[in-house]
């Protein structure tokens, strides 16, 4: 695979908007996804995410700023950059009448690269990776949900791809297939492709993105690795103890907030506070310590602190 | 996801040209049984036209050719073409040119197709070019029952032209072929029109029944005298010209008035389906 060393990261876009006639459903977003990274384009419903990604594929065109596309401009270049793109667009579409592997064909076919000599065997592939294979000659309208999904992601595999663009790619699968997509990401990620996923679940795509952006109402308001994420939203420490009072003291000498004391434990803000004087003023306050955390925030801490709402529906 | 093992395949970085998406659409087309049972029904016309003629003989002097039939089998495809002229075969081509681009729209297959990338100017080529194919088998499938049948009911040989003169049965056949292809275009042109609003629409019905109205239309503006200077602009106007080329020697003036206003038809329409799509936003 020809892997995406361009020099500037896969999917770049400055400004990038979209106005449908009163409503603004994205509001001149900077993303970045650089190479290599498995991205979680993580919002609510109505967050604007698919409207991103149909910009990003040139499907349609935005009122406002620019992207660029494994290094080139869109959609001016989207002939020759595109087939370098695997995607999954707003959920599985097909002709229910075909089998699945005859919708693939007519896929393949409409490739103006793709080699026909090749062809059967890169569909037969890509159907086994997705766990179709068995039921490839079976119409589409016959297929299930779950079924319907996988075929949509196996069109993103006719093809060795530098990016590949997943929207809601674990949409009506069961937790099995969840899982499995999440695995078939995390190899495809580490066969060098550079893989943006979106999702309005974030535990879901929590445990495979390296990277994070987070749409609410339109804008972008948070990007960048998930680590650094993690860290920029408000830490929780928690000290196992049995004299919680003398140890919520001594935390409030050090400085944390927001202290909270139970019987067997006290959990407090960390703030500005650095992690290591923490246990060395507990000892030496002569708290006996039974355990010592630091809790990491869940995405959806993070969008919650980013947002100051739930992860619902946004309109 | 079973643990396939890696198909190395180097990714082409070159084009090819092929006919593989025209045949894929073509497949698409006459693989729906939809598609076929209106084929079917086209066929049936010319069917049961020669065996309703041969049943109650003697009733000459009818418009349209059914006269003649007696005389030459190859007539009946002349009477059936003639016939399905207003209707049946517009509503084929309706059909199928509605459906080109609103169907996929409506299924959510043209946002994969895009994203192929099959290019919007190439999709539209390749679906224009599948309607033209359709057309003219439509209008073939039409002149071929009719003759089969006619030559099985009433024989063939020589045949009288509408100039009177006799023709040999090769040089009637040659002339229903032109016909054929002269309506086929004609049909055509209709489809470019079918293009353009299906590019408008994500309800392929809604499109079909729309390119039908502009059919019928066209052929009602044609019957008001007061509009006489509006006929020789519409398509439908020269479509019953094909019966020139019965005539010795072959009138070709409305035949090639004719074959211009369709190509201009489909050139202006299959342009305004490109302005369109080109600049679309595929949110469906």
């Amino acid at each position: 695979m020809t892997s995406a060393l361009a020099d500037s990261p896969p999917i770049v876009s400055s400004g990038l908007t979209k106005r449908f006639r009163r409503q603004i459903a994205v509001d001149s977003i900077d993303l970045e996804v650089p190479a290599g990274a498995v991205y979680g384009f993580l919002g609510p419903n109505g967050s604007g995410k698919t409207t991103t990604i149909r910009m990003l594929l040139g499907l349609i065109s935005p009122t406002a700023g620019e992207i660029s596309l494994l290094g080139v401009q869109m959609p001016t270049a989207a002939r020759d950059v595109l087939r370098r793109v695997g995607s999954l667009v707003e959920g599985p579409a097909f002709h229910p009448y075909l089998s699945g592997r005859a919708n693939l064909g007519r896929l393949d076919a409409a490739d103006r690269y793709s080699d026909p000599r090749t062809s059967r065997k890169r569909i037969d592939a890509a159907l086994d990776r997705v766990g179709l294979l068995a039921a490839a000659s079976k119409r589409y309208r016959a297929y299930s949900l779950g079924m319907r999904q996988r075929l949509a992601i196996a069109t993103s595999l006719l093809m060795p791809r530098d990016l590949l663009v997943l929207d809601e790619p674990t949409n009506g699968l069961d937790p099995q297939g969840t899982r499995e997509v999440r695995h078939l990401i995390s190899d495809l990620a580490s066969e060098g492709a550079t893989v943006l996923v979106s999702s309005h679940l974030l535990a879901e795509v929590e445990q495979i993105c390296t990277h994070v952006g987070v749409m609410y109402e339109g804008r972008l308001v948070a990007q960048g690795p998930l680590s650094e994420l993690r860290a920029s939203t408000v830490q929780t420490v928690r000290v196992d103890t049995d004299r919680p009072e003398d140890a919520a003291r001594v935390l409030a000498e050090l400085g944390l907030s927001e202290i909270a004391s139970s019987t067997g434990y006290v959990t407090a803000t960390l703030g500005d506070v650095a992690v290591e004087k923490i246990m060395p003023n507990l000892v030496n306050a002569c708290v006996p310590v039974l355990g010592f955390a630091v809790l990491q925030p869940s995405l959806e801490d993070v969008f919650v602190s980013l947002t100051g709402e739930g992860f619902d529906v946004s309109g | 996801m079973s643990a396939a093992e890696l198909l190395v395949v180097e990714r082409p970085s070159r084009l090819r040209a092929s006919t593989r998406f025209l045949r894929s659409e073509l497949k698409i087309i006459f693989g729906r049984r939809r598609n076929i049972a209106g084929l079917g029904v086209l066929a049936a016309f010319p069917v049961i036209l020669a065996v309703s003629v041969r049943l109650s003989p003697g009733q000459g002097g009818d418009p349209n050719f059914i006269g003649s039939i007696t005389g030459n089998g190859l007539f009946v495809a002349f009477a059936a073409l003639a016939l399905e002229l207003p209707l049946f075969l517009p509503l084929a081509v309706s059909a199928i040119s509605g459906d080109s681009v609103a169907g996929e729209a409506n299924l959510g297959t043209l946002r994969y197709l895009l994203a192929v990338p099959a290019g919007r100017t190439r999709l539209l080529v390749i679906k224009y070019t599948a309607i033209v194919i359709f057309a003219l088998i439509a209008t073939l499938i039409v002149a071929l029952v009719g003759t089969i049948m006619g030559l099985a009911l009433f024989g063939g040989g020589d045949m009288t032209l509408l100039s009177g003169t006799q023709a040999s049965m090769a040089d009637g056949v040659w002339r229903l072929f032109l016909s054929s292809l002269y309506l086929a275009a004609q049909f055509s042109a209709l489809g470019a029109i079918g293009l353009f609003i299906s590019t408008l629409t994500e309800q392929p019905i809604g499109a079909t029944i729309a390119v039908l109205l502009v059919n019928v239309l066209m052929f009602i503006l044609g019957t008001i005298s007061q509009l006489d200077w509006l006929h020789p602009w519409l398509l439908t106007y020269w479509w019953t010209a094909f019966g020139d080329l019965l005539r010795d020697p072959m009138a070709t003036e409305s035949i090639q008035r004719g074959l211009i206003t369709a190509l201009v038809y489909a050139g202006v329409f299959w342009l305004a389906a490109w302005a369109r799509l080109s600049t679309k936003d595929i949110s469906s």
